[in-house]
């Protein structure tokens, strides 16, 4: 079984900052200087991408006010359509982090920083998933679905898009011209949901999301069977512009990592059907960066 | 059957019937009118949605984007609103290709299919497809369950494609259901109440007709009974009905004691022409014997006169007995079967009598064969009737036999064109004595009578001005 080394070193001192960061901010807060204030007025914007059930919206609500509460400052979520919106918007400084694909984030390395990769499971890490329909009985590998309607994610998801795609390639087929017909629902939630009632006859789907739906909407996931697992991939990585303020930047990671020691954070995580959010390495994410290279030279 | 039904069962049955009649006219208008109203909203309905999506599906269509095409079809049918069968259910969009683009049931149009090949394809559709038509169009799908309103995606004044919306022609079955039921409720709730009433007022209707129809039962046979049986005692067209009926029964009553004085002095009449009749036939021959002892008496010592005296008293003797054979007219004796011949005799015999009044005689049928009928009566009958006819008939006249058989029965007629019987006369034509004539003893039709009587025959007549028939049936029993 695969085990990051760096996720264990970094997690038994992402579990001190939080403690140490809050007294100072408890501090800070007695003190109230108008300095002080008039920093933490100042609106932290936190862009969320499709890469988990982003229609939640009073989940959403209520995670942007634990948000609030322990950064004590006012936070914004930010939501897009498709990823490439909420990417653009982090490269542009005009956001401060967001909740992104593996596949934007190895493309954009040396802009974003990396702040943290969920743990689902246990492990920071998930796959992709083929789905078709589960009464296609004659549908059992990607093979089987040459000519046939195919729905993507989003062109910029890697389980969504890429390792389709990469998958297509190292086959010897040419993806734009393998599918009958493609196209792209922008959320891994609609991709289920194009299988389930016929309008895709395949698709390639987060296995997070689809795991996750699984509990939550079992009738529209039991209409899907799953053709092929991907190999296991670096999970869907909180990143930062380039050039954050170290502090609200280290203050936001610890926040982020002691979410699950947190008594309303852990209840936040258990609907995101997470254990946690952990320090990565953006080694991490070679895979990744190996298929979006083989891919992108086509 | 109905018809047969007393009037206590066919008010309330007639009532029921009505009340049936009415709610089912009713609940038929209704729903036609239902029909009509659903039809036309959910037409006007689907069209203005058709115009709606048809704006709001050229962005997907221009930027390939079947998720959102999927999206904008999926939330065009609202499951709570309206009710799900009172709004399109279907909802296609196709590419300028007429393939399909996206639809609300994949399953039944795959993306990419040829429209023209799925089963709501008719070819009036598939014209409207390929067509420049700006217009929005309705049409029956190919199997005639659903009517598809079709409306273009313009874009610029380029067709991109065309969104189609579907709704079932059964729409209104559910709703058809729950008129039929609450129509259904509301019959059985008004029979309820109504069918106690017509109960009641069906007894009371029927109670005097049925009293009258007990009274009118009795008559003829029973007077009495029907005057004594009670009678609706009311001023309505029954209770007239029950006083007609009484006076009707009164009028029967005088009428049958009339005819019963009638018919005793008819018969005390009858018993007085054939006393009279009887007297005055032995009275005649017993005049002329008295007269003839007397003289014999007063000349004893004539033998010649004596021997004149006793065939006088012979011949009157012999006279009487004739009138007293000729009255009791015996059947009985034995006889041989009648003959062909017979009837030639007859017209032997008869055509002297006619050629000495210058009657013409005719003879019309005959028999073929022996005939199990005694010969010497019925010659007896017709001899009888023939010369009675050639005596009718005027000198230049004409006298008839007709004799035919069927089968069992042998059919005579004898007619003649003389003066005809007067009507009063017809009556007691039969009774003997009765003579139209100076001549004869009036004798001849009694035996007629007596013998076709007692053989079991018929015996008619028929007389008017120019013509007077005769006519006999007689029965005989076929050989086995």
């Amino acid at each position: 079984m695969y085990r990051c080394p760096h996720y264990h070193r970094r997690m038994d001192t992402s579990q001190l900052n939080p403690l140490r960061r809050r007294c100072l901010l408890a501090t800070l807060a007695a003190l109230a200087t108008p300095s002080l204030l008039a920093r933490t007025e100042s609106v932290v914007r936190i862009g969320l991408t499709p890469v988990f059930l982003d229609d939640l919206a009073s989940f959403i609500a209520r995670w942007r006010r634990w948000f609030e509460k322990k950064l004590d400052q006012p936070v914004s979520f930010i939501q897009r359509g498709n990823y490439r919106e909420v990417v653009n918007l982090l490269r542009t400084g005009k956001i401060d982090f967001a909740w992104i694909c593996g596949y934007p984030y190895v493309r954009y390395r040396h802009e974003l920083r990396l702040v943290g990769v969920p743990l689902w499971k246990g492990r920071p890490t998930y796959r992709s998933y083929l789905i078709v329909h589960s009464q296609a009985g004659g549908q059992r590998s990607l093979g089987d679905l040459r000519g046939k309607v195919f729905a993507y994610s989003d062109p910029d998801s890697n389980s969504g898009f890429l390792y389709p795609q990469y998958s297509l390639l190292s086959s010897g087929e040419n993806p734009a011209r393998f599918f009958g017909r493609t196209f792209f629902t922008w959320s891994h939630r609609n991709v289920v949901e194009s299988v389930a009632v016929g309008l895709a006859d395949g698709g390639a789907v987060d296995s997070y999301v689809w795991e996750t739906l699984l509990e939550l909407h079992p009738d529209l996931v039991q209409a899907t069977r799953i053709i092929e697992r991907s190999p296991e991939f670096g999970h869907t990585p909180f990143v930062a512009r380039a050039r954050i303020d170290a502090a609200l930047f280290s203050r936001f990671r610890d926040i982020l990592y002691g979410m699950a020691s947190d008594l309303e954070g852990a209840a936040l995580l258990r609907e995101l059907r997470l254990d946690g959010f952990a320090a990565a390495e953006p080694r991490l994410y070679d895979s990744i960066a190996r298929m979006a290279k083989l891919v992108g030279q086509y | 059957m109905f018809t047969d039904l007393s009037l206590r069962w066919k008010i309330p049955l007639r009532v029921m019937g009505a009340v049936l009649g009415t709610a089912f006219m009713v609940t038929a208008a209704l729903v036609a009118r239902e029909y009509e109203d659903t039809q036309r909203a959910l037409e006007a309905h689907t069209q203005s949605l058709a115009r709606v999506l048809a704006n709001t599906l050229i962005t997907p269509i221009l930027h390939d984007d079947i998720w959102r095409a999927y999206e904008i079809l999926r939330s065009a049918r609202d499951p709570d609103m309206l009710g799900p069968d009172r709004q399109a259910e279907l909802f296609v969009v196709s590419d300028a290709e007429s393939r399909v683009f996206a639809a609300n049931r994949p399953k039944d149009f795959p993306v990419g299919s040829e429209l023209a090949s799925s089963w709501i394809a008719s070819p009036e559709l598939n014209h409207i497809l390929r067509s420049d038509s700006l217009e929005q169009h309705v049409v029956t799908s190919e199997n005639q369950s659903y009517r598809i309103v079709t409306a273009p995606l313009v874009s610029d004044g380029i067709i991109l494609g065309h969104v189609l919306l579907g709704y079932s022609k059964r729409f209104y079955l559910p709703r058809l259901t729950e008129l039929v039921r609450r129509a259904l409720f509301v019959t059985l709730l008004v029979l309820a109440l109504v069918l106690p009433v017509s109960w009641v007022w069906a007894h009371r209707t029927a109670r005097p007709l049925l009293d009258l129809a007990r009274a009118m039962s009795h008559v003829p046979n029973a007077l009495d009974a029907a005057l004594a049986a009670p009678l609706p005692a009311i001023g309505d067209e029954i209770g007239q009905l029950g006083a007609s009926f009484r006076r009707m029964l009164e009028e029967l009553l005088k009428k049958q004691a009339l005819e019963q004085q009638v018919a005793a002095s008819e018969r005390l009449a009858a018993i007085g022409r054939l006393t009279a009749g009887i007297a005055h036939e032995i009275n005649n021959p017993l005049g002329g014997m008295l007269t003839a002892i007397r003289t014999h008496r007063r000349h004893n010592d004539d033998p010649q006169l004596g021997e004149q005296t006793l065939s006088l008293l012979e011949r009157g003797l012999t006279q009487i007995r004739n009138t007293v054979a000729a009255l009791l007219v015996e059947t009985k004796a034995e006889d041989r079967p009648l003959e062909p011949a017979d009837i030639d005799d007859l017209i032997i015999l008869a055509e002297a009598e006619a050629h000495a009044k210058s009657v013409r005689l005719l003879r019309e049928g005959g028999i073929d064969g022996p005939l199990p009928l005694p010969a010497s009566l019925v010659r007896q009958i017709v001899l009888n009737l023939l010369l009675n006819a050639i005596q009718a008939a005027d000198p230049g006249g004409t006298a008839a036999l007709s004799i035919r058989t069927e089968p069992g029965k042998l059919l005579l007629s004898v007619r003649n064109d003389g003066a005809h019987i007067p009507e009063d006369q017809l009556g007691y034509l039969f009774e003997p004595f009765v003579s139209g004539r100076a001549q004869g003893h009036g004798l001849g039709l009694w035996v007629v009578y007596q013998i076709v009587h007692q053989l079991g025959g018929g015996l008619s007549v028929h007389s008017e001005p120019g013509q007077t028939v005769f006519s006999i049936e007689m029965p005989y029993e076929m050989p086995a």
